[in-house]
């Protein structure tokens, strides 16, 4: 039996292994944050082939994250849903989601990169080009912007003519293969896929042609108009091709 | 001295157990409100990022002030020193198939109780340096703010499941469970779950009667040990 004190000096002694591991996970921890650039390619990569599932459970295994500025996600019943096309234009529309079916449809697989540093590689989408969309309603002269509508009620983007011209600029329907989910902005949205995604409006039910950039909802708190992935918002990641 | 069944130790003083309280209730607020800003289909349910955040980051800089304002109290300070020391008895535990049998005698905290105050501490540390960075990410150059996002959470993650393991092992003892709220123990539970601390309890209160580790009933108040 042991002495009285000696069983206090027993808990008291030995090695201060707490302190070493609380010291040991604060520098993995800032390890971590060094390395993690080329960590979280290695973990998405790695999921991707792996268990590519994981990735829409857990963003940090290299999915997508999402963020809305509303409460949950705005409803639309796909029966009454429109896209408006108004404005300076010859023909202004209002589009069902079978109207925007028979416009010329087109595929893009781009990467996917926000702002806030995370990016989906290869993302495959399909919908109408924005300048088939402009050339079905003809752009009147005068008009130098495009406004964007989200029937969320709240969001709003902006891209100019010249912008909407290119040929990765998408009204997207269709996200891997499928109708786009609610979460990723359906039934219709937008992918401006050379810029941050902040610039690629879900849910959008308006497209309106202007005569000068109406800057969208990140805009007017802080973020870049023009919005070239790695040449604004003071980002250098690697452009989207 | 004769321990009678209704003799109780005193376990957590009070200062302990208001730090305890107010360190649940903002890593609570911070796991859930992560989770919310974390995982898509459940930040579909409340939408409203920016609240979200905000209520994130105001109990993200709070964490702190529990855990330091504790280290004003001897009683954490002490208990604090019992976390840190690893004996080789507790290696022995954490080996042990038979932990639980009372074989190995155990102190004030097993060696599982250690590892998880440690990692605990070790990744609210990370969390909040990682998650300063994110808050002036303006500050810091892509490379570091993609490191920090990337090890807030996995971190988070993992913070997450010690958090659920400490409430399961929890509701798994309501003894325990009773000790955090009231501060105090049964000397018969402390002579299962924590041989080696309830002889040295007893012993201490033999070599000093008037000290504060005196067992007392279990009617009487644990204030004496704050």
């Amino acid at each position: 039996m042991a002495e009285p004190g000696e069983q206090i000096a027993v808990e008291s002694r030995g090695a201060p292994v707490g302190r070493r591991i609380v010291l040991g996970v604060a520098a993995l921890g800032a390890a971590g944050v060094v390395a993690g650039r080329w960590l979280s390619e290695g973990v998405s990569s790695v999921v991707a082939s792996t268990a590519p599932g994981l990735a829409s459970v857990i963003p940090a295994a290299g999915g997508f994250r999402i963020y809305t500025v509303t409460g949950g996600y705005p409803e639309f019943d796909p029966a009454t849903y429109r896209l408006t096309v108004s404005g300076l234009v010859d023909r202004p529309a209002s589009w069902s989601l079978a109207d925007i079916a028979e416009l010329p449809q087109t595929q893009m697989t781009k990467d996917f990169q926000c702002v806030t540093g995370w990016r989906v590689d290869d993302v495959p989408w399909s919908g109408v080009l924005l300048r088939d969309v402009l050339s079905a309603c003809g752009v009147e002269s005068g008009a130098e912007a495009l406004a964007f509508t989200s029937f969320d009620g709240v969001y709003t983007e902006s891209l100019t003519l010249e912008q909407a011209m290119r040929d990765d600029m998408l009204v997207a329907t269709t996200m891997y293969g499928k109708p786009i989910e609610v979460k990723h902005g359906a039934p219709v949205r937008l992918i401006a896929a050379p810029m941050y995604a902040y610039k690629s409006i879900k849910w959008m039910d308006g497209i309106e042609l202007t005569r000068t950039v109406q800057p969208g909802y990140w805009e007017v708190r802080g973020y870049d108009i023009d919005a070239w992935v790695g040449e604004s918002n003071g980002r250098t990641d690697e452009p989207v091709v | 001295m004769s321990p009678s069944s209704e003799a109780s130790l005193p376990r957590f003083s009070r200062g302990e157990r208001w730090a305890h309280r107010v360190l649940g209730i903002l890593v609570g607020a911070l796991l859930i409100t992560g989770a919310f800003l974390f995982f898509p289909d459940l930040g579909s349910l409340v939408g409203n990022r920016q609240i979200v955040t905000t209520v994130h980051d105001v109990a993200g800089w709070l964490v702190p002030v529990p855990l330091v304002l504790a280290l004003f109290s001897r009683a954490f300070r002490a208990d604090a020193g019992r976390l840190n020391r690893f004996s080789p008895a507790d290696w022995q535990w954490l080996r042990s198939r038979d932990r639980r049998s009372g074989r190995i005698r155990v102190g004030k905290f097993n060696a599982g109780q250690k590892l998880n105050a440690s990692l605990t501490l070790g990744a609210l540390i990370v969390l909040f340096g990682t998650g300063m960075v994110m808050f002036w990410s303006s500050l810091f150059s892509d490379s570091i703010r993609t490191g920090a996002t990337f090890v807030h959470d996995w971190v988070s993650l993992a913070l997450g499941l010690l958090v659920l393991g400490h409430i399961w092992m929890s509701f798994n003892d309501a003894t325990a469970r009773a000790g955090m709220r009231t501060g105090s123990v049964p000397l018969t539970w402390a002579e299962r779950e924590h041989p080696a601390w309830a002889q040295e309890m007893l012993d201490t209160a033999d070599q000093r009667p008037a000290s504060a580790a005196t067992p007392s009933s279990s009617r009487s108040t644990s204030s004496a040990v704050e």
